[in-house]
């Protein structure tokens, strides 16, 4: 019982920042703060709903597999994010200052 | 030393790709997966070592000359597993004659013949990176 419980509270709150980083990358205004929203809580609601299916499942081979699964996010998520924004940054991307919005708005 | 970071993870990243590959490719007659899958990303082993450790130092691992011969020798361990069987008395690729028992005789067949797809997957999927990516350098 409290596993489950437990289970369903990391499902959603993982659901939730998959929601929350899918907001940021539609209305952030550049690709560095996009990539920021989506990089940051795409690893976090990865391993939130990893550890929710994990509780469900128990100690089992199932869970050391969502293990094993959660260590190449974990690797490979924030790695993906660096490559991609430093292949940004040597492509000659300017990231969007605070002085640019102020003169859009004016 | 640029990249680091990339670096250090594919250095981390590299040796579970090629055991999952390995997982893949021999658990691939109880579970999903099989020779095909394991071929690709055997592959994707190497071609994420020469995406970030360069063309040159990727094909001082695993030469092209080795890859063609590694893609012929799963064809002709797919045909050689065919050809045994004929000769042992069954048709083209009738596993249950490889062995004494029908099961054991299916599982040896199907994981030979599946190793060798494995391998012409593993080594075409290099060569076809290799030969494009070797396109810029000339």
């Amino acid at each position: 019982m409290v596993f489950d419980l437990l289970s369903w509270f990391c499902l959603i709150a993982g659901g939730l920042t998959g929601i929350i980083g899918a907001v940021g990358i539609h209305r952030f205004p550049d690709f560095y703060s996009r990539t920021h929203a989506v990089g940051v809580t795409d690893t976090l609601s990865a391993t939130l709903i990893l550890l929710g299916l994990a509780f469900q499942a128990g100690l089992s081979l199932a869970s050391f597999k969502l293990g094993l699964v959660f260590i190449l996010l974990f690797l490979s998520s924030p790695t993906a994010s660096h490559a991609l924004v430093k292949a940004a940054v040597h492509g000659g991307l300017k990231p969007l200052l605070e002085s640019d919005i102020s003169e859009k708005k004016s | 030393m640029p990249n680091l970071i990339l670096r250090v993870v594919s250095k981390i990243l590299i040796p579970p790709i090629i055991i999952f590959a390995l997982y893949v490719q021999f658990h691939g007659d109880f579970g999903p997966g099989g020779g095909f899958q394991a071929g690709v990303i055997f592959s994707a082993a190497f071609i994420l070592y020469a995406l970030v450790f360069g063309l040159d130092a990727a094909e001082n691992v695993i030469s092209t000359s080795v890859l063609r011969f590694l893609a012929s020798l799963g064809v002709l361990i797919y045909a050689g597993v065919g050809i045994a069987t004929v000769f042992l008395g069954g048709n083209y690729l009738e596993y249950t004659v490889l062995a004494s028992t029908q099961v054991a005789g299916q599982h040896l067949g199907i994981l030979l013949v599946e190793l060798g797809v494995g391998i012409t997957v593993f080594s075409v999927m290099l060569l076809i990176f290799f030969t494009f990516a070797a396109k810029g350098r000339a």
